[in-house]
Parts: structure tokens; sequence; C-alpha cells
């Protein structure tokens, strides 16, 4: 720990137990995280998959959005197009790369907005107990009360197509079971000794919540949304496939599949790759989540 | 016992008029003025107005919401915008097709994760239960609309096997079970079974193989019962959490059909709220929304029912 102790006595000693053994638990974590060969292989796939849709620009061969009407639907390994071509003579390669940029986009950004604000809704509910608690709780019950597609595909029928309202319409659909993570985390935390034993020395409640309560809830709530990351692509490019996301010509890889649908019959392998795009992301995402879990010893 | 179940169902009134006041609301999301959906642009402003108070939309939010939701409970779900009749037949003949396919889902995959949970389960840790368990990871990441491409090309276009679209021949939406139906069901419903396979996959492999590392199933090793009695131990306390994860996810199959009845041209609750959603027909939108949703809630009042009723640990908690 480098930081230095802004106050002598109870708070170094409280500080001294919540950091020391939380390094050597990290430690561990990283430790089994490097035995586990799935979660490695998968997350260096995660990171290429990065790295190439962020360098986009100086990697795709040619423009996304310009097309030849004379080459449409070319097979995989046309003339200078790996890939071939999509239904209006647009490289594929170059499409899946930008693609990747808006399917990342939409499928990433509203777990982690569902993140930050489940979890401090969730947190707030677990620490506050009593009527706040009741009021946060019994609201996230009747969201929970809507098959998660269903609410996704209301929400953003309602509010119409497009790339914010996509991940408006998600972050909404994963606030409540973050919440309820959060919560049941929180509570369970609240009521260990070492909380008590700091209310009683007057902590204020701040307090307790950045050094007890923070270091112990992020670790799992973390780890249950990033297993909500898969499911969220599924979904926000499932949005887009319906055509209420990323609007043409823009390429996203959902939509891609949708319009791709009637090359079904002259293309099918073509007409496959941006699903397989989503299938590989997405079950990456779950195989580093599941390692995650097993490494960080969550049972939430 | 009884005054669980009580206050379980007493407790599902409030959770379903909230969840009626969230669907509601859901037109008051859409931006601008819902009767500018309604009418064409060029109706004069009187007439605007006629149309606003026939639908109640010039009264205070409150007293919307109170017609509404007595229109609602004496089964009255308004008239659909675009087709100019009542949404409620429409409806009920959509949500039995989305059942049909529902369930023939849900079963598929209800039986495909019992069978490979149970042998990942008792295989614990061996090369099976890695091949398995990442099987099912692998189903559970899989986008359905995909997989429902993937199946119309090998098994529609490629083999010309089965068909690739609708619940039947000709334009007829209605439903019987002779082999003119269900080849039309085959593919669809493989599509919708491996999400709920991977996952009832996962929830039996944790279950078995945590009962079976349990001290009751050594002694009756120990005692000399064989396998077939063990299995049955490990099902009995199996069956509770393995019945609510699949009641919960026939509930999910049944709200979020709509991408795999899309892909398929299925004439269920998703095809219908999808043209709702796109001809901008924002009271079928709602009526079908509310329909699934309140299906949701009751369908969770009977998962709870049924685990209560068959796991004595429950109502003595």
């Amino acid at each position: 720990m480098t930081a230095i102790p802004k106050d002598a006595g109870v708070s170094v000693a409280a500080d001294a137990q919540a950091w020391e053994p939380e390094n050597s638990y990290w430690r561990g974590v990283g430790r089994r995280l490097l035995r586990d060969r799935t979660t490695l292989v998968c997350s260096a796939v995660l990171l290429a998959i990065l790295v190439i849709i962020v360098l986009a620009p100086w990697i795709a061969p040619y423009e996304p959005n310009v097309g030849r009407a004379i080459i449409r639907l070319k097979p995989i390994g046309f003339a200078g197009h790996v890939l071939g071509t999509d239904e209006l003579g647009r490289d594929m390669l170059t499409r899946l790369i930008y693609g990747g940029r808006y399917s990342w986009l939409i499928g990433i950004s509203p777990v982690l907005m569902a993140f930050a604000i489940g979890g401090i809704l969730g947190i707030v509910a677990g620490f506050a107990g009593g009527k706040v608690n009741m009021a946060i709780m019994r609201v996230t019950d009747v969201f929970y009360a809507f098959p998660s597609v269903l609410l996704a595909v209301s929400v953003s029928g309602m509010i119409g197509a497009g790339i914010l309202n996509v991940i408006l319409s998600l972050t909404f659909v994963f606030i409540p079971p973050i919440i309820r993570v959060a919560e049941s985390v929180t509570t369970g935390v609240r009521n260990l000794e070492y909380v008590q034993a700091a209310r009683s020395t007057g902590a204020s409640p701040l307090s307790i919540i950045f050094t007890h309560v923070l270091p112990n809830v992020l670790g799992p709530v973390f780890v249950y949304a990033t297993g909500l990351v898969g499911l969220s692509m599924i979904v926000a490019s499932g949005l887009s496939f319906l055509g209420l996301g990323v609007k043409p010509p823009d390429p996203e890889w959902g939509l891609m599949l949708s319009s791709l649908r009637t090359a079904i019959y002259n293309q099918p392998l073509i007409a496959t790759l941006p699903g397989a795009c989503i299938f590989v992301t997405s079950m990456c995402f779950n195989f580093v989540s599941d390692g995650l879990r097993t490494a960080m010893d969550v049972r939430a | 016992m009884l005054s669980y179940i009580a206050r379980r169902i007493l407790y599902m009134i409030p959770i379903a008029l909230a969840v009626s006041l969230v669907c509601f609301l859901l037109i008051h999301l859409a931006p601008g003025d819902p009767i500018a959906a309604m009418v064409p642009p060029d109706t004069p402003p009187d007439v605007v107005a006629q149309v606003r108070s026939d639908y109640g939309l010039d009264r205070s939010l409150p007293v919307q919401f109170e017609l509404w939701l007595e229109h609602v409970v004496h089964g009255d779900l308004g008239m659909s915008i675009t087709r100019g009749r009542p949404i409620l037949p429409d409806l009920i003949v959509a949500s039995g097709n989305t059942l049909i396919l529902a369930v023939t889902g849900g079963i598929l995959g209800f039986v495909l994760g019992c069978v490979f949970g149970g042998i990942a389960g008792v295989c614990r840790g061996t090369w099976i239960d890695r091949v398995l368990l990442g099987a099912a990871v692998a189903g559970v990441s899989i986008p359905h609309y995909w997989l429902g491409m993937v199946l119309v090309i090998i098994f529609s276009v490629g083999m010309h096997l089965l068909p690739a679209m609708g619940a039947g021949p000709g334009t007829s939406s209605v439903w019987a079970w002779d082999w003119a139906h269900i080849q039309f069901l085959i593919l669809p419903a493989l599509t919708l079974c491996v999400i709920p396979a991977g996952l009832v996959t996962r929830t039996v492999r944790g279950l078995v193989s945590d009962i079976m590392s349990q001290d009751y199933i050594t002694t009756l090793r120990g005692k000399g019962l064989r396998w077939d009695g063990i299995a049955r131990h490990v099902f009995l306390n199996a069956a509770p959490t393995v019945i609510a994860v699949m009641g919960l996810q026939l509930a999910n199959l049944m709200g979020g059909s709509i991408l795999v009845e899309t892909v398929f041209a299925w004439p269920g609750t998703g095809s219908m709220l999808n043209d709702a959603i796109f001809q901008r027909d924002f009271p079928t939108l709602q009526a079908a929304t509310l329909v699934l949703a309140l299906f949701f809630v009751v369908l969770n009042l009977a998962v709870d029912l049924v685990q209560t009723a068959i796991d004595p640990r429950i109502s003595r908690s």
C-alpha cells in the first residue's frame, strides 16, 4: 500500500485490516486465472477483437459504407475481398471490423451503466435497510416481473430506433438484477462483525461504505455484471436485427445479419458471418465471466 | 403452508397492478404525440381534439390510468390502430401460437438440459463434464436468431427437408397437431430450446454434483443402495430448483420469442409486437406487453407454489 495514512490510530489499523488480506486474495485470484486455460484463451480472443475494432480505420481494407453494385454478394476469397461482399457490394471483412465497434458499444455500455447505477442503488438499499430498502426493492420487483427481452423490445419499440435508445433500454433492463445482487451482498456484509465493530467505534456510514462495504461488494457484483455482457451483446444485436438499433447504412453485426437474410440462398456462408461474430464474442465473455467467478470464488 | 400460499397470492396483486402501471406508462415513453401517429398529417385540429378525447388522452394521467385499467379488467385491451379492430381476439390467437412454440422449445430444452446436466454432474471433473459444460456455455451464448438462420440454411435451403417460414400450409393461422403443421414447428422449437438447454444443464450439473457429495448419499451408498435408488434421492432433492429455473425460462421464452418468431415468420405475440412497433400501433404494443408480463407474473407464482408443494423445506421455514 503506497497511500499515506491520513489519521493516526484506529483508522490506520482499519485500513491495514481492509487492505492486507485483500492483496493476497487478489494475488490468489490472479494465480488461479493464469492456470485457467479456457479463460486465458477467451481473454486473448476478446483482446484481439478489441484491438482490431479500435484500429478499424487503419486495418480495414475498404470503406465500410461504399459498395460497387457489380460485385454484389461475391463469395469468400473473391479478388481482393477476403470474406466476399455483401448485398450492396461492400467488403464483408471491412464491415465486420467496423460492425464490431457498434456491436461492442451497444452490448457493453448498457452493462457498465447498469453496473454503476444498479450497484449504487443496491448498496444504498442494502446498507440503509428499512424503508429505503423497501422502496428500492419493491420497485425492482416490478421490473423483475418483465421478461428481459420483452422489456428491452417494448421500451426501445416505444422510444424508437437508434444507438442511444438501445443502450438506454438495455441499461434499464439490467439495472434490476444488478440491484438485487448488490443489495443481497451488501446486506450480508453489513451484518458482519467487523462492520458492526467499525460502527460501534463511531465510524461514519460513508467511511464504512468506502472502507468495508465497497471492497467486499464490488467484486461479486462485478463478476455478476460480466456474466450479463454475453446476454447483452446478443440482445443488443438482436434489437438491431429487428431494426430497433443501429440504422443503415452503418454496419452492426445484428443489422448486417438481418439485411443478409435475403442472401441465404446464394451466399449462405457470408450471410451467417455477422452472427458468428456475435456468437464468438458472447461465448468468450461468458467463459471469461465463468473463469472470474471460479477464480474469485463468488457464490452469487 | 396455506397461509404462505395465501400471502404469496396476495403479494401478486400489487405486482400485477404495478406491472399494468408500467405498461400504461410505456405509451407515454413514445416521443411526440400518440395521436399524431393515428391520424393523417393534414387532419383539422378539431378532429384531432375529438380523437384525443375519444381515447381519453385529454384527461390527467391518473384518470387515464384508472379508465384504462377499468377497460383491461373487463377484458377490453383497446382497438388496434392499424387493424381497426379490437386487440384481444388477435392477441389470444397469437398467444396460443407463441405458447405452442415456447412450450415445445421449453420441454425440449428441459429434457436435453436434464440429461446433459445429469451426466456432467455424475462425471464431474472428467472430460465428459468439461465437454458438456462447454456445450452449455455455447448454448447460452448463441444468438438464437442467428442459429435460426443457420438451421434454415441447412435444413430448408440445403436439404429441402423442412419449411423455413410460417406455422402451417397456406396462410391459415389455425394450429393443428398433424405433420403438415408440426414440420413448421421443428426448426423454431429447436432454435428456441438451445438457451434453456444450456441453463438447465448448468443448473442440473451443479445440483447433481453437490448432492452426490452430501453425507447422506455416502451413507446410502454405504448401506448398499443401488444406483437407481440413489438416483431417486438425487432427483427428489434437485427437482425443486430445476423446476424453478425451468418455469422462469418458459416465461422468458414466451416473452422473448420475438426474435425467433421474426426469423421464422411464426404468427405469435412476437410477430404481433414486431408489426405493432413498425406500424407505430402503440395500443397493440401496450396490450401485448401487458399480457406477456402478466403471464410472467402468474407463471412465477405457479413456480413458487409448485416448489412449496414438492419441497417440504420451504413451507417449514
